[in-house]
């Protein structure tokens, strides 16, 4: 991806309101591929009594990434929304820890770019959860 | 002898609603969302209102994808559960007044969860309901429906299924 696409995605990702309320933390962009992470939080709870970070913050993570590697494609023109998104849930992520996703832009069409990724926590061997996509191809 | 008179409608009512609060009021995330219950009956409706840390792209604006999976997720859980805490309460099985004194039941816990983004999420506020397709001992399959404006237009549908929480019966 250019310098200049990447920074402009970069930047489009820092202002994505849902985003930051979760925390959520862009790293590498690629071609096609993006890292995000987000802390963990007391506030995002899904279980009370584990102390088990919602399903749904895990979603969010995962849609974020999989739109930041469709958008960050070199066939992109920059602009993507999610047409279906599916996750599997492997197991709890640990509480305390951060949650770091890793999503794939592993095929993409004039129209449709196919993503998939997976979320992990401390623990590299073992993911939380998978998840796959598709998503729109469109202008910004 | 004459059948016990049944109980007086507020008096139901409020022991439903405790019930019903202390379950969602209990998940952190819930309250993060802003999401609430309405209920009549055993249906369950759930508000998502808006708020600005919702939107996804600032641009449109449009609601984010993730808000709006978390939101059917929540709606699926909350909607499963109490199906299950519905009939226990009902055949007296369980007490309002347990729930309300902070011992909640385990929660279903998601296997799976496949969203269906059908039209950007406006910047309104969002409803769902959740429909228990199938809920057996162990496995329970969920689809959920979101609206905005419009109940026939839904903006986003989901299925999940679940495991549901061992039981000691």
């Amino acid at each position: 991806m250019s310098a200049d696409k990447n920074k402009i995605t970069k930047q489009f990702m820092q202002t994505l309101p849902h985003a930051q309320a979760l925390g959520m933390r862009l790293g590498h962009l690629g071609e096609g591929t993006a890292e995000i992470e987000m802390e963990y939080d007391e506030r995002f709870v899904g279980d009370p009594e584990t102390g088990v970070i919602h399903g749904g913050a895990v979603s969010a993570l995962m849609d974020t990434c999989c739109g930041a590697a469709a958008m960050s494609h070199p066939s992109s023109p920059g602009g993507t929304a999610t047409i279906d998104l599916r996750i599997d849930y492997m197991r709890p992520a640990t509480p305390g820890q951060k949650i770091r996703a890793h999503a794939e832009c592993y095929h993409i069409t004039r129209s449709v770019a196919f993503v998939r990724a997976r979320a992990m926590d401390d623990d590299d061997a073992r993911p939380v959860a998978t998840a796959t996509g598709t998503f729109t191809v469109e202008d910004k | 002898m004459a059948p016990p008179r049944p109980e007086p409608v507020q008096v139901v009512k409020q022991r439903r609603d405790a019930a019903l609060n202390a379950l969602v009021h209990g998940v952190p995330y819930i309250r993060f969302l802003g999401v609430q219950f309405d209920r009549r009956g055993d249906e369950l409706t759930a508000i998502m209102p808006f708020a600005e840390k919702l939107i996804g792209n600032p641009l449109l604006p449009a609601l984010h994808g993730g808000a709006t999976a978390a939101f059917l997720e929540v709606t699926a859980i909350i909607g499963l559960s109490w199906s299950t805490l519905w009939e226990e309460i009902e055949k007296g099985a369980l007490d309002a007044e347990t729930l309300v004194g902070g011992n909640l039941p385990r929660l279903p816990k998601t296997i799976d969860f496949t969203v269906d983004y059908l039209r950007s999420g406006l910047p309104r506020d969002a409803y769902a309901r959740a429909q228990i397709n199938r809920s057996g001992r162990r496995y329970a399959s969920v689809h959920v429906e979101a609206w905005q404006d419009n109940r026939g237009r839904p903006f986003a549908q989901a299925t999940g299924h679940f495991l549901m929480p061992r039981r000691d019966d």
